[in-house]
């Protein structure tokens, strides 16, 4: 670990189909970065030895449920970390397998950047495409390809290249600002933290040179003022009697104290008094910091609402299009009923319609289906019973996603990306 | 116009602060698990950030082992004083006593299960609906699979291979009657983060933490305190040693570190240099590679 204090977080996430080397790779990426403790490296030595491995079997750093153990795969995602003297880092290492899509969707929602793996043996298959689709929905700004195994295949600069020019025919089709590409070995460490004495012919960066130096300050929104309100604080204590502040985290622009804003739904107008934590006040809020608002006139605000600039307001609308990966055994219908969070919101909604699916293969559209299941993503519409104050998710990640939840079972069933 | 972006450490209190203020909109009865460690101590700290002016809005229980430290129990009281929040203590004697559970016996007996039981009934006993407690998923590998908004069945047990989905910052926190769920606000906190974090807010920590001269006995490998809980094995001597703690669990399970570090700069300092995990030190986490997971399956904290 290395003592650093005012650094920038990278969150990033891994991706790709089952075994193509995601977890041996962040095990790699640790191991190398001397994140690692020898207690734990001790710990994995044996579990491998118990294995019959005749080599350190580094997914098991982060495989740490039993049936993952037992299995050797991933099924949930593990959030691990490390640093180095650029920055600090929060790894989200999710499972490649199909039948735990969600829990990848749910490792890569608040990441800025995804490391998609492929193995070099088998190039481009249905998860690398399902995944780097999902990457693409979910707007991650940067996406480094990480051509693995390449020990297997001779560090062979064709097969590499050939690999390379494969996903960038696909990802022209997709909507990602910023594709790098990377050969390696994660099993041995080739381009993973230190360059490959064995691919002579690559002249990129290595893995963690990328993930040290890539451009994330421009991830949040910080155009548009968006203020959901958490929760209203009242003191009623001596000494703040009258005291009424709007808890909440900024979700886009910057606030500042003296600023004209309008309150949503009500339309009411004031001006920001003061924005403050902990009694400390703050000279301008931005996202992604909590902060606690007070205005000049007393309005009637409570969790739910929204309070932005007047000259620049969200849609207030209740039918929306949503792209949405839905995670649920149960299918999803037309008129299908639903609990949809939105920011601090939460309302009843209906399936209006399903629009199209998408092959993810092909991203060819598939019109005219009356339902669709667990991993299919596609493009819906949404009435919700009341409305709500949302910006595309191309423009604001915070107020243009929502999640769907099953009123009967309570389940997230349904991750939605407002179009 | 500056550049906006936060420091680290101000992203992740942002986000502790954000989940703690979501708990107390999306439950009737949270409340917050007091170990006296220093995790608990941080987000106590983010508590009162979240709500100040008003008081924390919801009270500290402590499970109470009977084996704890006196060091965290006069530091407890201290803060509990300070923040003016209300304390519930569980105590695992009295689980005990009302023959709830059976005490461990043999010279390595621990009350580290025990406390599932009184948890459980504690949160029972005040309805809580949802228990935040310090831990982070960089301190064991079970823990790095866990939500921040973790679901439990109305037997109070975990189900690793079953997760709720968690996506952005939107945390469902649904349940059925009987319920509850266990949240972690600093869920993305390093022991560094943690460290850093107390010395740049001034947070006050037990005694413990710091350099200090100490009777104790060292079981294989594990320096442990001397004290009434710890029955001596044949052959164990008490030496008295320069030690500190990097987490407060139970006397007579919780490793000390040698070490002179005695103040917050020092003690950064050595955990950047540091070659084994905090709980690398705890007994209770040596009893099984899936030892951890096995706990929180049941209703461990
Ligand atoms: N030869 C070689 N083997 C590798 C390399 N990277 C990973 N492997 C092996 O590939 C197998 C799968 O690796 P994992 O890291 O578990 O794969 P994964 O992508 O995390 O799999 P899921 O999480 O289940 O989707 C293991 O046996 C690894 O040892 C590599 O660079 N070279
Ligand atoms: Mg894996």
């Amino acid at each position: 670990m290395s003592i650093q204090e005012n650094n920038q977080l990278l969150r990033f996430t891994t991706a790709g189909s089952v075994d193509d080397g995601k977890s041996t790779l962040i095990g790699r990426l640790l191991y190398d970065s001397k994140s690692i403790f020898e207690d734990q490296i001790e710990a994995v030595k044996t579990s491998s030895e118990k294995k019959g491995f005749d080599y350190v079997d580094l997914s098991l750093l982060t495989d740490g449920l039993r049936s993952e153990r037992e299995q050797g795969i991933t099924i949930d995602v593990a959030y691990r970390y490390f640093a180095t003297p650029k920055r600090k880092f929060i790894i989200a290492d999710t499972p490649g397998h199909i039948q735990y899509t969600r829990n990848m969707v749910t490792g890569a929602s608040t990441a800025n950047l995804a490391i998609i793996l492929i193995d070099a043996r088998k190039g481009l298959l249905e998860q690398t495409h399902r995944h780097s689709f999902i990457a693409s929905l979910l707007k991650i700004p940067h996406v480094v390809v990480c051509v693995n195994k390449m020990d297997l295949v001779d560090y062979s600069e064709e097969v590499y290249n050939r690999i390379v020019a494969d996903y960038q025919a696909f990802s022209s089709k997709l909507d990602i600002k910023d594709v790098q590409f990377v050969p390696i070995s994660a099993l041995n460490g080739d381009n993973v933290v230190a360059r490959s004495e064995n691919m002579d012919w690559y002249e990129g960066a290595t893995l963690l040179y990328h993930l040290e130096h890539v451009h994330i300050a421009s991830d949040f929104n910080h155009i548009d003022c968006r203020f959901p309100v958490q929760m209203v604080i009242r003191p009623h204590t001596l000494g703040f009697q009258d005291f009424r502040g709007y808890a909440g985290r900024v979700d886009g622009g910057i606030f500042k104290p003296g600023d004209e804003v309008k309150v949503l739904p009500s339309g009411f107008t004031s001006k920001i008094k003061s924005i403050e934590l902990d009694g400390k006040s703050i000279v301008e809020a931005y996202a992604p910091m909590s902060v606690t608002m007070t205005l000049q006139d007393e309005i009637d605000i409570s969790r739910g609402d929204m309070i932005v600039r007047p000259n620049n307001q969200p849609n207030v609308e209740q039918d929306l299009e949503v792209m949405v990966c839905w995670m649920n055994q149960k299918t999803l219908q037309s008129r299908t009923k639903v609990i949809v969070k939105h920011t601090t919101k939460e309302c009843q909604a209906m399936v209006k319609d399903i629009q199209y699916s998408v092959d993810v293969n092909t991203l060819h559209r598939i019109e005219g289906i009356t339902e669709i299941g667990m991993n299919d993503i596609a493009r819906i519409s949404l009435r919700t019973a009341q409305p709500l104050f949302f910006d595309s998710y191309r423009r604001n990640r915070q107020t243009g996603s929502l999640i769907l939840i099953d009123p009967n079972t309570n389940e997230t069933v349904g991750a939605g990306m407002i179009v | 116009m500056g550049s906006y972006y936060l420091p680290h450490l101000k992203e992740l209190e942002a986000e502790a602060i954000f989940v703690i203020r979501e708990v107390v909109s999306q439950f009737e009865r949270p409340a917050l698990l007091f170990s006296g460690g220093k995790d608990s101590i941080v987000l106590s700290h983010l508590a009162k950030k979240a709500f100040y002016p008003a008081k924390i809005p919801f009270p500290l229980i402590h499970i109470d082992t009977g084996h704890n430290f006196p060091e965290t129990i006069e530091f407890r009281d201290w803060l509990i004083g300070n923040l003016s929040v209300q304390l519930i203590v569980g105590s695992v004697q009295e689980s005990i006593d009302k023959g709830r559970v059976r005490e461990e016996t043999g010279v390595n007996a621990s009350r580290n299960a025990l406390q599932t039981v009184t948890l459980l009934d504690t949160l029972e006993a005040f309805k809580i609906d949802a228990a935040m407690g310090g831990a982070r998923r960089d301190e064991e590998k079970a823990r790095a699979k866990e939500r921040f908004f973790s679901h439990r069945d109305e037997f109070g047990q975990w189900d690793p291979k079953n997760q709720r989905p968690e996506l952005w910052n939107l945390f469902n926190g649904k349940k059925h009657h009987g319920e509850h769920f266990r949240i972690f606000p600093i869920s993305n906190w390093t022991e560094m983060d943690v460290w850093q974090y107390i010395k740049e807010e001034n947070i006050a920590l037990p005694s413990l933490y710091f350099s200090h001269e100490r009777d104790c006995v060292v079981r294989d490998e594990v320096i442990l305190a001397k004290s009434e809980y710890l029955p001596l094995k044949e052959g164990e001597r008490v030496q008295r040693l320069v030690v500190r703690y990097r987490t407060c669990g139970d006397m007579p399970i919780t490793g000390a570190v040698l070490s002179n570090a005695d103040t917050l700069e020092l003690i950064i300092e050595e955990v950047a240099t540091t070659r084994t995990t905090e709980r690398g030190t705890r007994a209770d986490d040596k009893r099984g590679e899936t030892a951890m997971e096995d706990r929180k399956k049941a209703g461990y904290f």
